[in-house]
C-alpha cells in the first residue's frame, strides 16, 4: 500500500460525495434551476383509453396567442420514442391507447396559466374497444396490439417435464397475483429543454440514463448525435422510474423548446406523474409442481403472464427478468417456463427495482409454502432440501461455480430472527387475543447486471482523467440518485490509484463530457461499472508509469506531481477502459438457455407479523435481511440499500394498491397511495456474508434490486403461518384479509387444497 | 394572466430573521413565493397536499407544510427555511449524523426531514426512538426505509445533550 494512506477505502463508510449539499439544502434539483426567458411547459392527455381523435378545440376564455402549441405534425423526425420497438408515439396522432397519452403541448411563460388551458383543450374521440386486465387481452375479443396482443413471450425448457408427473408423489398447484406498484421517487418527474441552431438541443433533467434520453432526442428531433446534449441534474429518487420515461418528458420540452426559440421547463405535478408514469407491471403466476414424497421438485411448469399495458417500452426486458428468476433459488431437474407480457389500455408499465424479479418470485416463494404444506414439511425443511448447490444447474443451466451454502444462509437468518423460538411462543400465544403473530421466510436470488447477452451489446466505456491539482476525476454516464454512485465509484478509483478518498471527484452526467458507462440500472453501477473504473484508473496509473513520471509505489505527493508533470507536458491525461465480455460467458437468445447473469446475491429474509383482528390490518414487527452480496463496499450505503428496498417491499406486500378504473390511476394522490411512513417501518436488521465475485469490482455484486425481491412473499408467508389461511396476492390489504378470515373463505382453502393436491395435503 | 383570483398585494414577514416583503396574490402558497420569489430552493415540493413533508418549514417555530399555506397567512409571521439553520448548533449535529448514519440517499426529503427533527428536539431534547418514529411520521421518505434517519436523529440528539 502507498505509504500515504495506509487504510483501504473499499469496505469503508466513506462519507456520500454530494451529501453535504443535500444535508444542507443546497443540492440543485431541475426545478429548482431556472433560465432567463424560460417557458413552463404541460400536456394534454387523452381522457379515453381508446380510440380514434377526431378533433382538437381550443375552448373559450383562453387567450390562445399567449400558447406555444405543439402537436405530433411539429415533430422534425420520428414521431416515436426510441426504445425495443419503438411503437411508442411522442404525441398521439390518430389513435390513442391508454389514458393520460400525450397528445398535445402548451407552453405559456406563467406556470400557474398552464392547468386552466390545459382543462379548455377538449378532445373529440371515435372510442375503440379497450381491454383493462390480463384474462381480457389473453381472450383476444379485441386485438389492441399486433397480431396477439403479446408483445413477447419466453419460453424455457430444462430437463424432462414429462416423466416428473408420473414419478410425482405430489402435485401442487397454486396461482399468484401481484398487483402494479409506483415508484413514488418524492421528486416528481422534470426537466429543461433548450435550442440552439448552432448545438442543437440540450436538455438538463431529472433521470437515470442520459444516453436513452440522448437516443430518444436524435430520432425524435431528426439531429446527429453532436447536436443533442444530455445533461442529468440531482435526482429525488428514480428506482426505474426514471429509466424510460426521461425519454418522453425530454421529447416534449425539446418539441416546445424548438417552436418556441426559448427555453422550456416541464415538471409534472404528483397527480400527473402518478396517472401519466410508468409502474411495476401486475402480474399472474401459475405453477404445478411434480414433487416427491420426501419434498423434493422433481419438475414442473411456471406459466407467467405480465400486463405491459399500452405500449412495448421496456416489457421484454422486464419479462425476460422475471422469467429467469421463476423457479427461485432451487434446484429443477425440469422445468417449462412459458412466460408472456401481453398489452392492456393502461398507460405502459415499466421499469421499477426489481425489474420482474419481485413478481416470479413471490409466485415461487408462496408456492414453496404450498408445497410444504402438501408433503407436511417445515417452510424451513422444504426449501433446505431444494436449494441450488454449488455445480447444479439453473433453470437456465447456468452452473453455480462459487460456494454458496443456503442452508448454511437459512440457519443464520433463522438464528438472527428467532424463528423456532418465536413460532413455538406464537402457536402458544395465538389461542387466545385478537393479535395473531407469524413467521415467514422467504429464500431467493437477483442476477446483477444485464441479462444474458446484454452487456456485451452495451458495450459500456469508462474514463478516468488527471486534473490540474494532480487528483483525478471519473467519467461515465452512470447517474446518481440516492443509491451511491458518486460515492461508491470514487471509492473503487481511489483503492485502484492508492489516492484519498477526497482526491477523486466524479463528472456531472453530461453526454457532451462522458463516455457511455451504459444506463445506470439493472443492478450493475458498482459491479459491471466499477469494474471498469478499476480498470480505467489503473491504465491511468499505468500512463503514469510508462511516461517514466510514477513509480508503482508512490506517495500522494507523487501520484499528485506525476499527473501535473504529464498534464503540463502532453495537456491531457484520460484512460479508458471498454466492457469485455468474461471468457466462457455462453447464452443463447433463442433457447433461454445459459449464463444468465455474471453473478447472483443469495439472500434469506425473514419477517415477524402481527394481525390485528379487530382491525384486519397486518404489521410487520420485525424483519431480520440477511444476504451474501460479493463484498460490501461501503457499510453505510449497501445497508441503506438493503433497508430502503425492504421498505418498499413492505409496501408492496401491504400498502400500495394502484385503483384502475378504466385503464386510469384513480388514486393518483400521495393521500390515496399509501407508502410506509416511519410509523409503520419496524426496525430492520440486516446482516451481510462475503464471497467475494469475480466479475465485480473489488468483489462486489448488485445489490440495489435484491432487497425488493424478498420481503412480499416473507411478509405473506407470516401472514399465512399467524392465521393459518393462504394468501396469494399482493398488496394485501385488510379487506382482503377480513374476507380471508371469514369462515366460508377459510372452507373454500381446505377444498382448494384437496383439489390440488393428488393426495390430501397434511395441512397444520 | 393567472388562475388566482383578487390582486396582488404585498406582504411582510420575516425569513431566516430577514424582513422580507414580496408582491403575491394572497391565495399564493408559501412553498412558490420562498422558490420562486425569494430563491430559497431548498425547500421541495413532493406532492401539493400536505401528504409528504418535503415542504416543511417552521412557523413562528411550528412545523408547517409550506405548499398548504397561502402566503397572506405568514403576513408578520417568522418563517425559518433549511437556509435559515447554518447558525443552529443542532441543526450542525444533524448534517453531520445525517452524513455519518446514511440519514440522506436522494436528498429530496432531507431539507424537510431536518427541519421536523429540529421541531422534535425543540420539543422533546432527549427524544426516545418512539418519539423520534413518531416526530417524523409526516415526512416520507421513499430511499432510506427510515431506520438509518431515526438513528442519525438520535445521534444529533444525543451529541447536542452532552454539548
Amino acid at each position: 500500500m502507498p505509504a500515504s494512506r495506509t487504510e483501504h477505502l473499499i469496505g469503508s463508510s466513506t462519507p456520500r460525495k454530494e451529501g453535504r449539499d443535500k444535508v444542507s439544502g443546497r443540492a440543485r434539483y431541475i426545478d429548482d434551476l431556472s433560465f432567463p426567458d424560460m417557458l413552463h411547459g404541460a400536456t394534454v392527455r387523452s381522457q379515453i383509453p381508446r380510440g380514434k381523435i377526431t378533433k382538437i378545440n381550443f375552448g373559450p376564455g383562453i387567450a390562445w396567442n399567449e400558447y406555444v402549441i405543439v402537436s405530433a405534425k411539429d415533430i422534425p423526425g420520428k414521431n416515436y420514442i426510441a426504445l425495443i420497438e419503438n411503437d411508442q408515439p411522442c404525441l398521439a396522432d390518430k389513435i390513442v391507447n391508454h389514458p393520460e397519452e400525450p397528445i398535445l403541448l402548451l407552453a405559456h411563460p406563467e406556470r400557474k396559466a398552464l392547468p386552466k388551458a390545459v382543462a379548455a383543450v377538449s378532445i373529440d374521440y371515435e372510442p375503440l374497444p379497450a381491454v383493462f386486465t390480463i384474462e381480457e387481452s389473453e381472450r383476444k375479443e379485441h386485438i389492441i396490439w399486433g397480431a396477439d396482443n403479446i408483445f413477447k413471450s419466453y419460453r424455457i425448457e430444462k430437463g424432462d417435464v414429462e416423466s416428473a408427473w408420473t414419478r410425482a408423489d405430489y402435485i401442487v398447484e397454486g396461482e399468484y397475483f401481484t398487483g402494479a406498484q409506483e415508484q413514488l421517487y418524492i421528486e416528481t418527474q422534470g426537466v429543461i429543454a433548450a435550442f440552439d441552431r448552432e448545438k442543437g438541443i440540450t436538455v438538463w433533467g431529472s433521470l437515470q440514463c442520459p444516453y436513452y434520453v440522448h437516443k430518444a432526442l436524435m430520432a425524435l428531433c431528426n439531429l446527429p448525435q453532436e447536436k443533442v446534449r444530455v445533461v442529468q441534474t440531482e435526482t429525488g429518487g428514480a428506482f426505474g422510474g426514471k429509466e424510460e420515461y426521461p425519454s418522453m418528458i425530454a421529447a416534449h420540452a425539446s418539441l416546445l423548446a424548438m417552436k418556441a426559440g426559448r427555453p422550456v421547463k416541464i415538471i409534472y405535478d404528483r397527480g400527473e406523474d402518478m396517472a401519466a408514469t410508468t409502474k411495476r407491471h401486475p402480474s399472474r403466476t401459475r405453477h404445478r409442481t411434480a414433487v416427491s414424497k420426501d419434498g423434493k421438485i422433481l419438475g414442473g411448469e411456471i406459466d407467467l403472464v405480465m400486463d405491459g399495458g399500452g405500449y412495448m417500452t421496456l416489457s421484454p426486458v422486464v419479462l425476460s427478468r422475471a422469467t429467469i428468476h421463476a423457479g427461485g433459488p432451487y434446484y429443477w431437474p425440469g422445468v417449462r417456463v412459458r412466460a408472456k407480457v401481453i398489452a392492456t389500455n393502461t398507460p405502459p408499465h415499466g421499469a421499477f427495482r426489481g425489474f420482474g424479479a419481485p413478481q416470479s418470485l413471490f409466485a415461487m416463494e408462496r408456492h414453496m409454502e404450498r408445497i410444504a404444506r402438501a408433503v407436511g414439511l417445515s417452510s424451513a425443511e422444504v426449501r433446505r432440501r431444494n436449494f441450488l448447490q454449488p455445480g447444479q444447474t439453473t433453470i437456465t443451466e447456468q452452473i453455480i461455480n462459487e460456494p454458496i451454502d443456503l442452508g448454511k444462509l437459512l440457519d443464520r437468518a433463522l438464528k438472527l430472527a428467532g424463528y423456532q423460538e418465536k413460532k413455538k411462543r406464537f402457536v402458544r400465544e395465538n389461542a387466545s387475543g385478537s393479535q395473531k403473530r407469524g413467521m415467514g421466510i422467504a429464500a431467493f436470488l437477483h442476477g446483477a447486471g444485464f441479462t444474458g447477452s446484454g452487456e456485451r451489446y452495451l458495450a459500456s466505456v469508462v474514463g478516468v482523467e488527471g486534473c490540474r491539482d494532480g487528483g483525478v476525476k471519473v467519467l461515465v454516464s452512470s447517474t446518481e440518485f440516492g443509491q451511491g454512485t458518486n460515492t461508491v465509484l470514487c471509492q473503487i478509483a481511489a483503492e485502484a490509484l492508492g489516492l484519498p478518498y477526497q482526491d477523486v471527484r466524479i463528472a456531472q452526467p453530461d453526454t457532451n463530457e462522458v463516455p457511455n458507462s451504459g444506463p445506470t440500472v439493472a443492478s450493475r453501477t458498482a459491479m459491471v461499472v466499477g469494474n471498469l473504473v478499476a480498470s480505467a484508473a489503473l491504465g491511468l496509473k499505468q500512463t503514469l508509469i510508462g511516461a517514466g513520471m510514477l513509480k508503482d509505489h508512490h506517495t500522494t505527493d507523487e501520484f499528485h506531481a506525476a499527473c501535473q508533470a504529464y498534464l503540463a507536458a502532453y495537456g491531457t491525461l484520460r484512460s479508458l477502459a471498454h466492457y469485455q465480455s468474461p471468457e466462457g460467458i455462453y447464452w443463447d437468445d433463442q433457447k433461454y438457455c445459459g449464463e444468465a447473469y455474471a453473478a447472483f446475491a443469495w439472500a434469506v429474509y425473514v419477517a415477524e407479523v402481527a394481525v390485528d383482528l379487530t382491525t384486519y390490518s397486518a404489521r410487520v414487527d420485525d424483519f431480520v435481511a440477511l444476504q451474501e452480496i460479493g463484498r460490501v463496499l461501503n457499510p453505510v450505503l449497501a445497508r441503506g440499500q438493503i433497508l430502503g428496498g425492504v421498505a418498499q417491499g413492505i409496501g408492496f406486500a401491504l400498502y400500495e394498491k394502484v385503483e384502475w378504473q378504466g385503464g386510469r390511476m384513480a388514486n393518483s394522490q400521495m393521500t390515496n397511495y399509501i407508502v410506509p411512513t416511519s410509523a409503520d417501518m419496524p426496525g430492520v436488521r440486516v446482516y451481510f456474508e462475503e464471497l467475494g465475485n469475480r466479475h465485480g469490482a473489488f468483489g462486489a455484486k448488485g445489490i440495489g434490486e435484491l432487497p425488493m425481491d424478498g420481503p412480499a412473499p416473507a411478509v405473506v408467508n407470516a401472514i399465512e403461518d399467524a392465521l393459518g389461511i393462504a394468501f396469494d396476492n399482493v398488496p394485501l390489504l385488510p379487506e382482503t384479509i377480513f374476507e380471508g378470515v371469514k369462515p366460508t373463505a377459510a372452507a373454500s382453502w381446505e377444498r382448494e387444497d384437496r383439489a390440488h393436491d393428488r393426495t390430501p395435503a397434511r395441512t397444520r | 394572466m393567472s388562475t388566482y383570483r383578487g390582486a396582488k398585494r404585498e406582504i411582510s414577514f420575516t425569513v431566516n430573521g430577514e424582513r422580507r416583503t414580496v408582491r403575491a396574490y394572497p391565495i399564493e402558497r408559501l412553498l412558490d413565493v420562498l422558490r420562486q420569489q425569494l430563491s430559497l430552493t431548498g425547500t421541495k415540493e413532493g406532492c401539493g397536499e400536505g401528504e409528504c413533508g418535503a415542504c416543511s418549514v417552521l412557523i413562528d417555530n411550528e412545523l408547517v407544510d409550506s405548499c398548504l399555506v397561502p402566503v397572506a397567512q405568514v403576513e408578520g409571521a417568522s418563517v425559518v427555511t433549511i437556509e435559515g439553520l447554518a447558525a443552529d448548533t443542532r441543526f450542525h449535529a444533524l448534517r453531520d449524523t445525517f452524513l455519518e448514519c446514511g440519514g440522506a440517499q436522494c436528498g429530496i426529503c432531507t431539507p424537510g426531514m431536518i427541519l421536523a427533527a429540529i421541531d422534535l428536539l425543540n420539543r422533546k431534547p432527549i427524544p426516545t426512538m418512539e418519539d423520534i418514529r413518531e416526530g417524523l411520521s409526516g415526512n416520507l421518505c421513499r430511499c432510506t426505509g427510515y431506520v438509518q434517519i431515526l438513528e442519525a436523529v438520535a445521534e444529533a440528539a444525543r451529541r447536542t445533550v452532552i454539548r
